[in-house]
């Protein structure tokens, strides 16, 4: 394989130093190196980070290759930075078997953009009654670690203890999206004045906060580890904060759209606003951001879930939920964490990369920039502001609740074990 | 303008929200209602105002009072109507909103009535882009219908103030007291936003189930005890409470439901003199209102049927002759097609 040489990039927002890339891996990083048959990408001015990790990503396949495909969303999370990502188990079918997982792994493998980790079903069919076979999922070639029955909340107390017990076996964590089933009976968006003012069914924010109670407490009796997704109230965080302070095993992620963006905006009706969890309110965000720098959120993790054109060109109630987001997250958390002094760059390489990396237990991603590591980087023009547009995306869907707004930074390159995935922001 | 903390922004040239309606926009279509009811008083209760015009009543759920009370408000102004149910209709093979909508474009509709069962489909049909024409709402989920609280002040002022002396009057002063299952009542949002910018003093009350999260910031009092406010209301309006409440735990049972929030005779008479019972109909006689009270000379639900025909007609007319409520200047009711907007009032 060629060298290429990264000239002048400042590693995470430190100082400037050139990194020179052989094969797979980082070879140096020095000042002044000097590599005359090195291909040079200059980048004074721009910040090297560790390859971007994804816990939460519904790349639809196999099932719904009308919103995304393996290769679209791959292709869509390298423009976004990201080296990796967990595709979730919501598919057609689920991914509750061995053979699924695999499927979805080899596709991956097959897309050359972006490793892909699938995530397993804790439950057959994501229904919350019956094991899936954790353990063959595991065993497969595509190793998994992470099981998550994303969409719907393990509600059980009984199955969710026994997944949580289970995975010790292999050190598997299990992903909960904590939604409390009856509470959010005909939930359209968060619960609160605006809810009532619309007319559309309330997501009470204690429907997330007791799911996570009960799931700490639960992983502490066992003595396993939980991962809370796509966190999104201040009372979720306060919930996270003293499980932490016990010292139990107990993680979290937040999206880039619950750290900038409220449910005022749900007044317009506009349907690429409806999520689950829901966008919630001032307050929450400013807790979400507080928590992400503080520590207490772990990880950002975009919960890209990719839509056609027609399933939110209707009204509210009709429309599905979910956000594409990984083209957009890291110039989210620039602007929502960066920009307002919340975290610096070596914060964003911990939440976006280090922390989901540990987590999912993904070797190879996650890793410090230096020599005999591999080379998943992702180089970041801070000073560059643009308009989104999702005309220009790379996923196949376009159900972005950013477009028309100004964001700032832009992935230049991406490098996915010492290949270029993405050059001067597009795809290689 | 008046708005709910935050209310959505301005639909011009629809109705979509009671928070659309300025005060002057309110009284102007109360106004214009008046006239609208002499043409009742006429042998041939009709006016050539919208000929050639096309509305449509495009109804998702079933109704009747409301779409029949839209139908004979267009077909007195002469408007050509279609009526559109979901029933039986493509709908029903899986026709989405857009879909129907760019239909009723390629039709030439006017104007769309529009009722559908998720809260904001009238707002989107409005900023979609998918028709041309005026929307009206004529219910949508539990978020708004601004008609009937138009006719329910339409009916408030002639009772309270006057057919003649209210011309040009609000409601201020009023005490309006609103019972019931407020949480998934459009009727009664669209009643406090709209009695409020009238200037009657709202009072909500419910069981707290019944009550939406954040009413406190509405601008309205609340109650639990209905006994308390009744002395102090001029107009007390029932809403229907469904019996499939209680199986979700809203109330314990109807019985108990009815003795602490249903209207009866003895409740009726601790009122003041001259106020009037409402209901928006239809009436679940036992269950919030007992038939004594329904069949009463103070209670005005058969009149507010009447009234809807003459309020739908103000806004039909007001819209279609180019109103665009909160920056109206607009014609008064004339006997040929609609003045431009600038034409003084005769």
């Amino acid at each position: 394989m060629s060298k290429i040489l990264i000239r002048g990039a400042r590693i995470l927002g430190g100082e400037a130093r050139d990194v020179l890339i052989d094969g797979t891996v980082v070879e140096r990083v020095d000042i002044g190196i000097d590599a005359d048959d090195a291909t040079v990408v200059e980048a004074e001015g721009q910040i090297l980070l560790p390859g971007l990790v994804d816990l939460h990503t519904h790349l639809r396949e196999p099932g719904r290759e009308d919103s995304e495909t393996v290769l679209t969303g791959t292709r869509a999370a390298a423009v976004g930075g990201f080296t990796a990502v967990h595709a979730m188990a919501n598919t057609f079918p689920v991914a509750d078997t061995a053979g699924v997982v695999e499927q979805v792994w080899r596709l991956g493998r097959e897309s050359g953009y972006c490793d892909v980790q699938p995530v397993g079903a804790v439950t057959v069919g994501l229904e919350g009654k019956q094991l899936a076979e954790l353990g063959a999922m595991h065993d497969s070639a595509a190793g998994v670690r992470v099981f998550s029955d994303d969409g719907k909340c393990v509600d059980d107390a009984v199955i969710m203890r026994r997944a949580l017990e289970y995975v010790k076996a292999f050190d598997g964590v299990v992903a909960q999206h904590a939604q409390e089933p009856r509470l959010t009976e005909g939930a359209q968006m968060n619960e609160g004045i605006v809810s009532s003012e619309l007319g559309l069914g309330g997501w009470p924010a204690v429907a997330e906060e007791s799911i996570i109670a009960r799931d700490v407490l639960l992983a502490a009796h066992v003595g396993s580890r939980v991962h809370i997704c796509h966190l999104s109230t201040a009372g979720s965080v306060e919930i996270v904060r003293w499980a932490k302070s016990k010292g139990w095993n107990v993680t979290a992620e937040v999206t880039p759209h619950h750290l900038l963006l409220t449910d005022e905006l749900v007044r317009t009706y506009n349907p690429v606003y409806k999520v689950n969890p829901p966008l919630r309110t001032e307050a929450d965000v400013l807790a979400l951001r507080e928590a992400l720098a503080d520590g207490t959120i772990d990880c950002v993790a975009t919960d890209h879930a990719p839509h056609p054109h027609e399933d939110k060109d209707c009204e509210w109630a009709a429309a599905a939920m979910g956000m594409v987001g990984l083209e957009t997250a890291l110039s989210v958390v620039q602007q929502t964490m960066v920009d307002t002094g919340l975290i610096d760059w070596a914060g964003v390489a911990d939440r976006m990369s280090v922390r989901p990396a540990q987590i999912g237990r993904l070797a190879g991603h996650g890793r410090p920039v230096s020599a005999g590591e591999p080379a998943n980087l992702t180089l970041v023009d801070p000073a560059y502001r643009g308009v989104v547009d999702p005309a220009g995306f790379a996923s196949r869907s376009r159900n972005t609740p950013y477009q028309g707004r100004e964001l700032p930074g832009r992935v230049t390159h991406t490098f996915l074990r010492g290949r270029a995935t993405v050059v001067d922001g597009n795809l290689a | 303008m008046l708005r709910l903390p935050g209310a959505s922004p301005r639909t011009p040239g629809h109705l979509i929200s009671a928070a659309d309606l300025t005060r002057d926009d309110a009284v102007l279509i109360l106004d214009t209602a008046e006239e609208m009811a002499r043409v009742a008083d006429r042998p041939i209760k009709k006016l050539p105002t919208l000929r050639g015009r096309t509305v449509v009543n495009l109804f998702f759920e079933d109704s009747t009072r409301t779409r029949i009370s839209f139908e004979a408000a267009a077909k007195r102004l002469s408007a050509d109507v279609i009526n559109f149910s979901a029933k039986g209709s493509s709908v029903s093979k899986g026709e989405s909103l857009k879909d129907t909508a760019l239909t009723l474009e390629a039709m030439g509709a006017d104007a769309v009535v529009i009722r559908h069962g998720s809260s904001g489909a009238p707002y989107r049909l409005a900023n979609s882009g998918w028709i041309d024409g005026a929307v009206i709402n004529a219910g949508d989920g539990t978020h708004e219908h601004p008609t009937q609280a138009l006719l329910d002040a339409f009916t408030m002022r002639r009772r309270l103030v006057g057919a003649d002396e209210g011309i040009g009057r609000d409601l201020e002063g009023r005490r309006i007291t609103i019972v019931g299952d407020i949480l998934h009542s459009r009727v009664a949002r669209s009643n406090v936003l709209l009695l409020h910018t009238l200037g009657a003093e709202v009072t909500l009350v419910a069981p707290p189930t019944l009550l939406p999260i954040g009413v406190e910031k509405w601008p309205c009092e609340v109650s639990y005890d209905l006994d308390r406010v009744l002395p102090k209301s001029d107009a007390v309006m029932m809403l229907r409470v469904q019996r499939e409440r209680m199986n979700a735990a809203f109330f314990p049972t109807e019985r108990e439901y009815s003795r602490r929030y249903g209207l009866d005779g003895e409740r009726m008479a601790r009122m003041p003199d001259n106020s009037i019972v409402m209901h928006p109909g239809p009436m679940n006689r036992g269950m919030e209102i007992t038939a004594e009270v329904a069949d009463s000379d103070r209670c005005t639900a058969v009149e507010q049927v009447a009234n809807g025909v003459s309020t739908r007609m103000a806004v039909l007319y007001l819209l279609l002759g180019g109103a665009v409520f909160n920056t109206t200047t607009v014609p008064a009711v004339t006997h040929s097609r609609p003045a431009s907007a600038t034409e003084e009032n005769e």
